[in-house]
């Protein structure tokens, strides 16, 4: 396809940033709005054209810069996926900052509209530098969306979330630069196909996984994650959740596992263990938290450790599971912060004890909220089912264990949610002006509403998702059979001997049959 | 068979119809909508049923839309119709339209009336989705739709702590059944290569004998995967060990407690090793296992039952002790019986509860049996069907003419069976079911002479001084959801001048024609359900065609055991009957003599095995507790500290430290340079 309609996706969010530099509020917002709507479609006819089972590569652009560098975009099934998620998140974060920011709009919407230039870059990029400069500079807009618009302690949480972040970066560079030197190239479809020797591939895959596993984040270095999210405005935890955080996973399954197969299944004990702590750890955690956010925040560390779990699962459920857990996770808890949003804007507290009862006053609201809490917890019919069954089934057939603790996630978070849900929803009316609140508004309606379409259909009929990956995970999957680990369950065929348990010979032939059986 | 799409998704659509439209279409109309729907579904669904036992139908797979396709992993949406599909059924839809009925009555007060509707609605959607699946995932869809509908009825009064509290001990708990569930389903996939059930059942007989890895130890595959998936069963089922949740589901309104928590939702664990029983028949341990969990929760429930007050309660216990007989039917290859006792005890108990709804209904929403007392007379209707429910359950009937109470044919058949399979597991699990068969109807007449005989103990009743005050059962706090602040200010209401008489001048009212008419139709389930299909249930391959694993010589012995046995229950039927009369009719100072003699173990019965103690001591406080010091020590206290603070305090200290080296004082600048050169000279030389 010769018009470059990736190129045109991250000109419209950047003119409309830099314009909205230099205009009022009002204005502002509608040219923000605006931005992100036509990306929205760009990214809707982005996904009409890609060609499901065409080339690996589509809509490639290519202009050689200098050196090794190249300004090089290009999209497949994983990536497609990844922006349809920014698009399609991005309006509604938009229309969340609505009321809620009224100082330096211009400037807001400007950060915002940075945002998803950088987030579609960061996805569609093919060379290696270009993707670096995007995965890195993502980090500015968001550390002023905190450090500007946030909450109290805005600094503190915004510094944090640079340190964390900025550290495994540095690593990640001086391993790219060596890999380029090596391989002679930095364009990412080659290098995934380059074969590294092995014992290079440990330290560059730890180099890589060091700004990965910030990212992603997995335990023990998830700790910026609650504080960037309870500072952060409701519409930056949005993004944070939706789509920044799947950067760690993104990183995974285009540079870790293609580029350094050997040394990703070296690894898998390390990758495993960490998502098993994590899911226990964080979830007991998230059961005694009193910010609705800092909960939620917790808990997406625990979604993404099946994320991790299933990339490193070295099959095609895990990566496909692991795949939809970050969409589903994108979606879900986005959604979940807008909830969180909604009442905040109405009562300025993220206190859970400061509410209660709301589904006596907003019926509409504790539907929405209720929905996407079950959706959170994996209840089937909802993306989170298809995500996390996918996900831990591939992991089951590397290691039973395991998805043992893994599947204890899903007591933990029904549990964690559930509590949470009972506290801000059910019971009686503690606090008169939370029972005064009034129901969803229609631009939140606006808001939650393609959400939940969103996350039904992926539940229903996650076929429309799974497509467009199918070939490159199968790809992906291809290159990593020769480093698959053999699983611990590993059936082996004994001698049938059909229906013992209760088999009888006619009369009297049972005490026979039972101790048949029993051997 | 395409009219399984409309049984099947007609109740979905009611109840989104009902929930999204609310009270913008008004209590009647989503009344009528959602109980509408059930009953054209439950009108399609018995042509299918009888059909089936007239023999004249065939199995078939009515396929819906593509769901997951990952790899070789792929499930369809599917609806299934077989033999065991078609009596599940009728029971889920014959149930659910009575209770649809019943609730127009008994929720006639209840300012939200059509959410309640369309959760009711909601979840017999997924309780036919859980009985018409194809494959393993599709009945976790249902399996888990049916949780999400069971904690949102429980906790329908959503103000009441003590819901909200059952609603997440319900929810979490069959969580940790689906934990096993879902491991089992990820282990019949790697062993079988599919999740389609019928597959899994043609490979499973080959697989007997084979071995796995799991958790580090090599064990056989069957067992594994069976035990697996019986954890699933034993938490939806409210087996030993995972029953907790069902005696405080009791919080939701009783339409519920009979639809959900006797009828259908907790049979569908028995359902499910039913569907999968040629899976478990090559698993000698599994079964095993089920046999003993059934066996020993019938006994647990059945002692528990007798000392419980709250008359829901009671029949919810008494519900946990019946499903028990029904895991050990099928633990020792009786399916088809397992199959009966489970369509006869959805009419005789859905029955149960709906009377006991009737009567908490004419008592001002009383639920303590020690308030109850000589209702006989006054709701007359209401106790002759509890009266044919509880002969049901006892199991009253002849043995020599062969016909009886629903309860007669399938609990009797039950109890021979495992007496004929001659295994240790089979006499353990008939000596135990013998014995709750006595407990059984000690504990079924207790609560019917509570309730219905003896003199009135009302005045008593904090609900029946409210009612009397606030002048019947007219006013808008007849609904508990609106009551719980009531409750203090009455309970030292100034005795009326009835009070002598126990009636504190009250009087119950019988309940409204909607209420009785299930009544009457359940009544006569009770009655004739048993009589009418035992042959099929039982006796019938053909009835079957397959659809569960059915042991025809076990049949035989079953048949063929001593008469001793087979009038066993009738015997320890009436054994119970006597106690109860002597206790609660002849000398009513009995129970109280005997509870303070057998004291320990009357409390220990009475606190239900201590049961949810220890849990709250082996769980639920650690892991408060471990969360807190997770959250403080660890991330606080340790990573924040050691990390991102560390790193801060160590710059700012370092940078204080550099500011002191720059003092601007060349002497010392000199020095450094000098040190410096001397360091250069040595690497170089050395």
């Amino acid at each position: 396809m010769d018009f470059p309609i990736l190129s045109l996706m991250l000109l419209v969010p950047l003119v409309a940033g830099i314009t909205c530099l230099f205009l009022d509020a009002p204005m502002a917002r509608l040219v923000a709005l605006a931005a992100t709507l036509i990306d929205l479609a760009l990214g809707v006819l982005l996904w009409i054209n890609y060609d499901i089972g065409g080339a690996q590569w589509q809509f490639t652009e290519r202009a050689e810069l200098f050196a090794v560098f190249d300004y090089a975009l290009g999209i497949d099934g994983i990536a497609l996926m990844l922006i349809m998620l920014s698009v399609f998140l991005m309006p509604i974060c938009i229309l969340a900052s609505w009321q809620g920011i009224t100082r330096r709009v211009g400037e807001y919407m400007a950060a915002f509209l940075l945002m998803e230039v950088l987030m579609i870059g960061v996805f569609a990029a093919q060379d290696m530098f270009l993707f670096y400069i995007f995965f890195e500079a993502g980090l500015i807009p968001m550390y002023l969306i905190i450090g500007v618009w946030g909450g109290d302690n805005r600094i503190y949480a915004s510094y944090k979330f640079f340190l964390y972040t900025l550290l495994g970066s540095v690593l990640m560079l001086i391993a790219m630069l060596w890999m380029v030197n090596v391989a002679g190239t930095s364009s990412i479809p080659v290098l995934m196909q380059y074969d590294f020797a092995p014992e290079a591939q440990t330290w560059l895959w730890l180099a890589f996984f060091a700004s990965f596993a910030v990212k992603m984040p997995m335990w023990p270095v998830h700790t910026w994650l609650p504080d960037a999210h309870v500072q952060a405005p409701t519409a930056g935890s949005v993004i944070l959740a939706g789509v920044l955080l799947k950067l760690g996973g993104y990183g995974f399954i285009r540079f870790s596992l293609p580029m350094f197969p050997e040394a990703s299944e070296q690894f898998i004990w390390l990758v495993f263990g960490l998502s098993m702590i994590a899911v226990i750890y964080t979830s007991l955690v998230a059961l005694v938290q009193h910010d609705m956010k800092k909960l939620i925040a917790y808990s997406s560390v625990a979604h993404m450790a099946i994320v991790t779990a299933g990339l490193f699962a070295f099959n095609v459920q895990g990566l496909e599971g692991a795949m939809i857990m970050m969409l589903s996770h994108g979606l879900v808890s986005g959604a979940l912060f807008l909830c969180v949003g909604v009442i905040y804007d109405r009562l300025h507290t993220r206190e859970i004890d400061r509410y209660g009862g709301l589904a006596i006053n907003m019926p509409r609201y504790a539907l929405f909220f209720l929905f996407f809490t079950m959706a959170s917890i994996g209840l089937p019919g909802t993306s989170g089912f298809v995500a996390e069954f996918l996900a831990l089934a591939g992991v089951y057939q590397v290691s039973t264990w395991a998805t043992l603790v893994l599947t204890t996630g899903i007591i933990l978070g029904a549990a964690y949610m559930l509590y949470l849900y009972r506290r801000v929803a059910f019971g009686p009316q503690k606090n008169a002006d939370a029972a005064a609140m009034s129901d969803l508004s229609l631009r939140e309606w606006v808001m939650l509403g393609p959400i939940a379409a969103a996350v039904l259909w992926m539940g229903v009929y996650p076929e429309s998702f799974l497509a467009p990956m199918r070939a490159d995970i199968a790809a992906l999957d291809a290159r990593l059979a020769r480093a698959a680990p053999e699983g611990d369950s590993r059936p082996q065929v004994g001698t049938p001997r059909a229906h013992e348990a209760n088999y009888m010979e006619g009369a009297h032939g049972a005490a026979a049959g039972a101790s048949e059986g029993a051997h | 068979m395409q009219s399984i799409l409309l049984i099947v998704f007609l109740p979905l659509l009611a109840a989104i119809v009902g929930g999204l439209g609310n009270r913008a279409l008004g209590n009647t109309l989503v009344k009528l909508i959602t109980t509408g729907a059930l009953f054209i579904s439950c009108a399609l669904s018995w042509p299918i049923f009888l059909a089936f036992v007239a023999g004249g139908a065939e199995p078939g797979v009515v396929p819906v839309l593509q769901w997951v396709q990952s790899g070789d992993l792929s499930f369809d949406w599917a609806l299934r119709v077989d033999t065991l599909t078609a009596v599940m059924l009728v029971v889920i839809t014959t149930v659910s339209a009575l209770v649809h009925l019943y609730s127009w009555g008994y929720m006639d007060e209840d300012p939200d009336q059509p959410r309640f509707f369309a959760y009711l609605s909601l979840f017999t959607f997924a309780m036919l989705m859980l009985v018409t699946a194809d494959n393993l995932v599709q009945m976790f869809f249902g399996w888990e739709g049916v949780g999400l509908a069971s904690y949102l009825l429980i906790g329908f009064w959503f103000k009441k702590p003590s819901a909200n509290a059952a609603a997440i001990k319900a929810f979490v708990v069959n969580r940790v059944g689906d934990l096993g569930f879902m491991l089992g389903i990820f282990g019949t996939f790697v062993v079988f290569g599919t999740t389609s059930i019928p597959e899994i059942l043609a490979a499973a007989p080959a697989m007997s004998g084979a071995t796995i890895g799991f958790l580090g130890y090599r064990v056989s595959t069957m067992d594994v995967l069976c035990i697996l998936l019986f954890i699933g069963a034993m938490g939806k089922s409210a087996q030993l060990g995972l029953h907790t949740w069902l005696p405080d589901a009791m919080e939701g309104p009783t339409p519920v407690s009979a639809l959900i928590h006797a009828a259908t939702m907790v049979t569908a664990g028995v359902f499910m090793v039913c569907r999968l029983s040629p899976m478990f028949e090559t698993a000698p341990v599994a079964l095993g296992v089920v046999t003993f969990i059934g066996a020993a929760t019938c006994i647990f429930a059945a002692t528990v039952g007798t000392t419980q007050w709250d008359i829901k309660r009671v029949i919810a216990y008494s519900t946990c002790s019946q499903l028990g007989y029904m895991f050990f039917a099928a633990g020792v290859g009786a399916y088809g019986a397992a199959m009966f006792h489970l369509f006869t005890h959805a009419f005789f108990k859905a029955l149960l509860f709906l009377g006991a709804g009737s009567v908490i209904h004419a008592m001002h929403h009383e639920q303590d049996m020690r308030y109850y007392g000589a209702l006989r007379k006054e709701i007359p209707f209401t106790f002759w069907a509890m009266l044919a429910g509880t002969l049901a359950i006892t199991g009253v009937g002849i043995y020599w003419l062969g016909a009886g109470f629903a309860g007669f044919h399938s609990k009797d058949a039950i109890l021979e069976v495992a007496f004929a399979r001659g295994t240790e597991m089979g006499t353990f699990a008939f000596w135990m079911g013998t014995f709750a068969a006595l407990l059984t109807s000690f504990y079924s007449w207790r609560l019917m002479f509570l309730t219905f005989w003896g003199k009135p103990r009302w005045a008593d009743s904090e609900h029946i001084q409210h009612a009397v005050h606030a002048g019947h059962d007219d006013s808008d706090d007849h609904n508990p959801a609106v009551q719980e602040d009531a409750g203090d200010d009455v309970r030292h209401a100034v005795p009326s001048p009835n009070y002598e008489a126990g009636t504190a001048g009250y009087h119950p009212h019988e309940s409204p024609l909607s209420m009785l008419v299930p009544l009457g139709l359940l009544t006569l389930g009770a009655i004739f359900a048993g009589w009418v299909f035992s042959h099929a249930f039982l006796d019938d391959a053909a009835f079957w065609q397959g659809s569960i694993f059915y042991n025809e010589a076990l049949i035989h012995e079953m048949h063929a055991v001593p008469l001793l046995v087979k009038l066993a229950a009738s015997i320890v039927m009436l054994i119970g009957l006597a106690i109860a009369w002597l206790a609660y009719i002849k000398d009513t100072s009995i129970p109280a003599k005997a509870a303070e003699q057998l004291g320990p173990v009357y409390r220990f019965f009475y606190n239900k095995w201590y049961f949810d103690e220890l849990y709250n001591f082996l769980f639920i406080r650690p892991a408060f507790w471990f969360g807190r010091q997770f959250w403080k020590i660890g991330d606080v206290g340790t990573i924040d500290r050691f990390g991102p603070d560390g790193a801060a305090w160590v710059v700012q200290r370092g940078s204080v430290l550099a500011k002191r080296a720059q003092n601007g004082l060349v002497y010392s600048y000199a020095l450094v340079m000098l040190l410096g050169l001397i360091a250069a000279i040595t690497w170089v030389l050395f």
